[in-house]
């Protein structure tokens, strides 16, 4: 039984209203970030929702996430509220980070985050002994590391799974295969057709999970988070994506064709779940439009907020050194 | 306490009652390590061949038995993977664990630059001061005739990052008061120990010092942040850590004879420095010389002139001095070591330069 006959209404809707929270808000801040609002750069996850989604809806706040520079659909995907996160990319006080962290530190301990690590393979290392703390406690929380096909060319990849592998630690490693690293696609830099093949090296269970189908990448990580708590080992799985936007917000997209963008635009995956819902006759098309219309309300919420939130003292930035 | 080299060995049965105990720094290590490891169920090792039986005991004995005591839950051997080993670590103190990481040779630890300087410095300041990461990684410094590779002290690379501790601990009774206090420590701490002064092989190079030193068997700690003043004198400060404070020191006994008394200080933590200590005695003395393996260009002798210049300029007599490697990479012979690296003969010239 999939997943659509399987989970019930108000959970599939969940995952459809997180997707879109997801979209609207980096679609939201694109447009604050032209105005001149939010400083910075942005690195984007639409296209990528259904893995974010997919995969965290599984979740506990007691589990813990790693995520990249391109953190802001894991972050709002593993609970952390949309007035914290805007008010972070604000850099205001209010932020999840007190305006320490930004786009590319997205975060908060108290829903299982770490500052988002924006060293590609940084997540990688730091994942081993957030996997290693929870097995030496025997406390079934499990570790997601979340990563690009760019980070498995770094050293940190390779030790960090073998590493989990002999020591059969709680990690799901998720790898986000959105075809390009930066503007370099992943064929040009792996002789291997699939990012999954390199788990076989180190003993380690891979899966190559369709990364624009929600339920599908949700069928694959509950199972897999199922087994990683038992204590069986880690699990990688190879999420087939794309990122619809550049890789930030200065790219122009000429390494890839017009033609290769629509044609993952059309597997679009909020689409598609919404399709989906009404086909099975699950929700109807206004259902859907009233999901958009709360989302559409959180954010200009979460903007007022941010706007509102007072900026941190620039005292504030010798806080929290100790050396 | 476990059976080592008979060397380093110091058994406490043979001594007369009321006796002090001397250790050596890796035997005072491997008691401040059980203690912590037996106090808190947090405490763990990870590292290469730590614990593996019938192994070294870490790369230089240091943990020696204790892998019979606490099993391999507590005493976590890895692959040759330093930056799992610096990853792991920091990963787990995130998770409210008490690592103690070891890196054979602090060489290695450029295998694991990322770890330490973007994670686990930046962690607690890029959450906005929400977390905590109480990691202690120790690494072994010390030209010891392995050539370019095995033998750098390279603690100014991380005295110029703002969230790393850096200490070294130059003898056995700071040794195990201040890892005790690493480990309690909320944040990460890097500590470097000389090779040469783990037991009493370095004895020679070291002045023919006595390299034990009385270590209370009850439990003590000591701050990370306070420098000690090794040897009171008036006409010198002389700043040296490592196997270069003996060198100091038994400069400073030459430079007795002929008037010019030394004040010898271990400055113990190299960031942040305690320049309360630092200073009172540059105050007093009117002289700063600065004794370090590192090599000179950058090293962290340059910032402790910098800051000297800065705060003590009006009290300083002469110009201030450094000693320490000459910029290049550390040659195999021993003959060229001994050549470039700092030695009795080179502190005690300088010393006299600036005295005259």
């Amino acid at each position: 039984m999939g997943e659509l006959e399987r989970l019930e209404t108000e959970r599939l809707l969940a995952l459809y209203r997180q997707m879109l929270l997801i979209r609207m808000f980096e679609d939201r801040v694109y447009y604050l970030f032209l105005q001149g609002e939010i400083a910075g750069t942005l690195h984007q996850y639409q296209g990528q929702e259904a893995v974010a989604v997919g995969v965290c809806d599984h979740l506990s706040h007691t589990d813990w996430v790693t995520s990249t520079h391109r953190p802001h659909g894991h972050a709002l995907a593993k609970g952390v509220s949309t007035r914290a996160a805007m008010a972070e990319l604000y850099a205001k006080a209010t932020g999840c980070c007190g305006g320490k962290g930004g786009s590319m530190h997205l975060g908060d301990p108290a829903v299982g985050m770490l500052p988002a690590i924006a060293i590609v393979g940084g997540g990688n290392s730091v994942i081993a002994g957030m996997g290693l703390a929870f097995k030496l406690r025997k406390s079934q929380q499990a570790a997601v590391c979340f990563f690009g096909e760019g980070a498995t060319n770094e050293g940190a990849f390779h030790e960090s799974l073998n590493f989990a592998s002999v020591k059969r630690l709680p990690i799901l490693y998720v790898c986000e295969n959105n075809l390009y690293g930066a503007s370099t696609p992943y064929t040009m830099t792996s002789a291997l057709a699939d990012v999954a093949e390199r788990a076989s090296a180190y003993g380690v269970t891979a899966q190559i999970v369709d990364g624009m189908d929600v339920l599908a990448v949700h069928a694959v990580a509950g199972a897999a988070l199922e087994r990683i708590r038992t204590g069986d080992g880690p699990i990688l799985l190879e999420c087939k994506t794309y990122r619809f936007t550049g890789h930030s917000r200065s790219d122009a997209r000429g390494y890839r064709t017009r033609e290769e963008e629509a044609e993952w635009k059309s597997r679009d995956p909020i689409e598609r779940l919404g399709e989906a819902l009404v086909a099975a006759g699950r929700l109807d098309a206004e259902a859907l439009e009233r999901v958009a219309v709360a989302v559409e309300a959180e954010l200009d919420d979460a903007v007022e907020f941010a706007r509102n939130s007072p900026d941190p003292t620039p005292e504030q930035a010798l806080e929290d050194v100790y050396a | 306490m476990p059976e080592t080299t008979s060397e380093e060995t110091v058994a406490e049965s043979v001594l007369p009652a009321g006796a002090e105990r001397r250790l050596t720094i890796a035997e005072a290590l491997r008691e401040a390590i059980a203690e912590e490891l037996r106090r808190d169920e947090n405490v763990f090792l990870i590292g290469e061949d730590i614990g593996v039986e019938g192994g070294f005991g870490g790369a230089f004995g240091v943990y020696l038995g204790l892998v019979e005591e606490f099993g391999h839950e507590r005493i976590i051997d890895t692959p040759i993977s330093e930056k799992v080993i610096a990853g792991a670590a920091t990963g787990a103190a995130l998770m409210g664990m008490r690592p103690i990481a070891d890196m054979q040779y602090a060489d290695f630890l450029f295998e694991c630059m990322d770890e330490l300087v973007n994670q686990a410095a930046k962690m607690r300041y890029m959450s906005g001061g929400k977390l905590r990461v109480p990691l202690v990684m120790r690494a072994p410094v010390g030209a010891t005739h392995r050539g370019a590779q095995h033998g750098q002290c390279p603690e100014s690379y991380f005295t110029h990052v703002p969230g790393l501790k850096v200490v070294c601990v130059s003898d056995a009774y700071s040794a195990k008061g201040i890892l005790k206090s690493a480990v309690r420590d909320d944040n990460p701490v890097l500590i470097f120990e000389h090779k040469l002064l783990y037991g009493s092989k370095g004895r020679q190079q070291a002045g023919g010092l006595d390299l034990t030193a009385p270590v209370p068997q009850e439990e003590y700690l000591l701050p990370l942040d306070k420098a000690i003043v090794k040897r009171a004198g008036a006409h010198v400060t002389v700043v040296a850590t490592h196997l270069s404070l003996y060198l100091s020191l038994a400069a400073a006994e030459e430079l007795a004879s002929e008037g010019i008394e030394c004040e010898v200080i271990d400055p113990v933590s190299l960031f942040p420095l305690d320049t309360e200590t630092l200073w009172a005695s540059v105050r007093k003395t009117g002289r700063l010389m600065i004794v370090h393996e590192d090599t000179l260009s950058g090293g962290w002798g340059a910032e402790v002139a910098a800051r000297a210049a800065d705060e003590c300029l009006y009290s300083l007599e002469a110009p201030i001095k450094r000693v320490a490697t000459y910029d290049t990479p550390l040659p195999f012979a021993p003959i060229m070591e001994a050549a470039v690296t700092p030695s009795v003969g080179r502190i005690v010239s300088v010393a006299r330069s600036i005295c005259a």
